[in-house]
């Protein structure tokens, strides 16, 4: 049996605010890059992404909650990619019933959900020790980071490469846009762009909290 | 195959606990499918209706009503039913009955995988009067000027497709040319900077029509009675 | 489609259409593995491996479930393939080489979520490829894949030593380089493609 669980987490806000950005899936773990880079080029396919890769993440992490205690430590990867991969195809059906031409866009990355590693490290490290509560508030966490940050690559390239933002126009006309951005390479520049902005903010942060400790050490 | 690779260690679980649970969880996968496959087919079925219908109606705007028919293998039309398959096209009829036009669809590889394209043929001019991208993935900004560059779009106003003395192909096949160099009715001028997207288009036109054009001529008296 | 030629397939594949570069598959081992050269190289050829067998097997699981018209359970049924070829990989690796099991570490089974290999099985499948053809483009989608880590590896080797602004370093250079990379590679577009 899957080791007894040892550390159950307490219900507290922040088991749903760490996915948002201390360990955010994208910006801090670097998970599931692929749909990452790959569907952003409009908002409103990164924000479709983002909502059907949240909801596959929710429901697998209950049921593997759920079945915590059933599963035999041997067999758990299969068993939760079998659980993820049952999601991901509802999933696929759904967006074909909502809107055909979603579906054209985002292409195979819905069925690639399957191969999202947030979702299997999600069941692995998280669902399968935790209690169904706080399995499904750090899940929607998690997944809602991971839309967050799809939304983030998904207005920068739209609004570099097509001019526009949910497909209204912000310039004149005659703009021309800089169509590279929704290309492949956009995608690398754009994620690396974020993770420099982080990264400054990050130092910069950990400068100044030098610089106070330095100021109390000096006044002693 | 988890199993069989760590059992041995872990000898505690039993091999028949871990089957159980593979069998619960691939039953209980397997029902989630098949029913939610159950709930949406109708579903996306009659998406995929909506989506042919609206391609139809513009690039025949004059059509009103839409009756599906199919391609046989005798190289003629027969209607959409039980038991017939085959490549759909789709007669489009005015108010008043008469036929305006019959779109089909065409398809060939552009620069990033399958273009889709809805064609439309006037059986009065003999020549395709219309095209509308039904999927692409060409790069934006490029392959969608193949709908919307009203320079491009202007070749299908009306590309020549009359068929040859004996009525089974294209006299001269579609085939797009370079940038500013179409001086025949049946070639396509390309769009520089989208060469391999035009091309695809004149490759997609030419093998819809060479199929189509020939069974829909052949037809084309019974066809005129069916709306 | 059925007429395309098998070297235009495997250029496709390893080139112009860049499993990695172009169609952004594969990421997490890209921007994992690609340290040293000598295990990006190990881990271009495991992958190439996996993704010939679970080729292979999903072309036969796609004509099972056609003749069975089961086609909804394709999703399901080739995760679970993949999973067990990986599975095989590793048994493999680990028997007759140690040394490498070690270096490739975690890797190794994250094939499993490598969505470069899910990816090669659904676009084959899409693509309506024959058993042959299948083949060669997975031959092709893996020499592309280890192309592109022996390439990022070989960059990252020689900035390892390189003085460069300690807000860039880590992962934000690493996709820097490689939005560079796939830049270089869109000079490869239309490439053998259109069949004129």
């Amino acid at each position: 049996m899957a080791e007894l669980p040892n550390t159950q987490e307490t219900l507290t806000p922040d088991t749903f605010l760490r996915g948002l950005w201390e360990e955010n899936p994208v910006f801090v773990m670097l998970l599931g890059m692929c749909p990452v880079l790959a569907v952003t080029s409009t908002t409103m396919n990164a924000l479709a992404m983002g909502l059907a890769t949240t909801f596959v993440l929710v429901c697998s992490s209950l049921l593997v909650s759920l079945l915590r205690n059933w599963i035999p430590k041997q067999v758990r990867i299969a068993s939760y990619i079998v659980i993820i991969a049952t999601f991901v195809t509802i999933v696929d059906y759904s967006i074909q019933a909502i809107s055909l031409e979603l579906y054209a866009a985002l292409g195979a990355f819905i069925q690639l959900i399957v191969a999202n590693c947030v979702i299997l490290g999600r069941a692995e490290a998280y669902a399968s020790k935790q209690r169904l509560t706080t399995t499904f508030v750090n899940s929607l966490g998690m997944g809602a980071g991971f839309t967050l940050a799809l939304l983030a690559l998904g207005t920068v390239r739209e609004i570099l490469g097509n001019g526009t933002i949910l497909g209204i126009h912000l310039f004149s006309p005659d703009f021309q846009p800089w169509v590279v951005m929704i290309l492949p390479p956009g995608g690398f520049f754009v994620l690396g762009a974020w993770l420099l902005l982080f990264n400054w903010l990050r130092l910069r942060k950990e400068r100044k909290q030098a610089e106070q400790i330095g100021v109390t050490a000096h006044a002693r | 195959m988890e199993a069989q690779n760590q059992s041995r260690p872990a000898a505690a679980t039993p091999t028949w606990a871990m089957l159980r649970t593979l069998g619960g969880i691939a039953l209980l996968s397997g029902l989630l499918v098949a029913l939610v496959y159950q709930v949406t087919l109708p579903i996306i079925a009659e998406n995929q209706r909506v989506l042919t219908e609206k391609a139809v109606f513009r690039v025949l705007p004059q059509a009103s009503l839409k009756r599906d028919f199919v391609l046989t293998k005798q190289g003629g039309l027969a209607p959409v039913g039980e038991g017939v398959d085959g490549e759909h096209v789709y007669g489009g009829y005015d108010a008043a009955g008469n036929l305006v036009g019959v779109a089909f669809t065409g398809v060939a590889v552009g620069y990033a995988g399958p273009i889709r394209v809805m064609f439309a043929y006037d059986p009065e001019c003999r020549c395709l009067n219309g095209s509308k991208v039904l999927s692409s993935n060409e790069t934006p900004g490029f392959g969608d000027k193949l709908d919307f560059d009203p320079e491009f779009l202007k070749n299908f106003e009306a590309l020549d497709a009359r068929l040859d003395a004996e009525g089974r192909a294209l006299a001269n096949p579609i085939v797009t040319v370079k940038h500013g160099t179409k001086n025949q009715p049946w070639e396509i001028d390309g769009i520089s900077g989208a060469t391999i997207s035009s091309k695809a288009m004149g490759r997609a036109a030419n093998a819809a029509a060479q199929r189509a054009v020939p069974a829909i001529e052949r037809d084309l008296a019974w066809l005129k009675q069916q709306h | 489609m059925h007429a395309e030629p098998l070297s235009l397939i495997f250029l496709n594949a390893a080139i112009v259409n860049n499993f990695v570069l172009a169609l952004f598959l594969g990421i997490c081992p890209f921007l994992g593995v690609s340290g040293k050269r000598e295990t990006a190289w190990n881990m271009g050829l495991a992958t190439m491996f996996v993704m010939l067998v679970s080729s292979a097997a999903a072309f036969g699981i796609n004509w099972l479930l056609t003749e069975l018209d089961l086609l909804f359970l394709r999703l399901i049924c080739y995760i679970a393939v993949i999973a067990s070829a990986v599975q095989l990989v590793e048994m493999f690796v680990k028997r007759f080489s140690p040394a490498l099991f070690r270096s490739l570490g975690i890797f190794l089974p994250l094939i499993t979520t490598n969505c470069a290999i899910l990816g090669l099985a659904l676009f084959q499948t899409a693509k309506e490829y024959d058993f042959v053809q299948s083949l060669v483009y997975a031959l092709g989608a893996g020499t592309g894949f280890t192309l592109a880590l022996m390439l990022m590896a070989g960059l990252r080797e020689k900035l390892a030593l390189a003085r460069v602004p300690s807000v860039s370093q880590g992962a934000a250079m690493s996709l820097m380089l490689a939005g560079l990379l796939s830049l270089a590679f869109m000079g490869f577009a239309g490439l053998g493609g259109g069949h004129g």
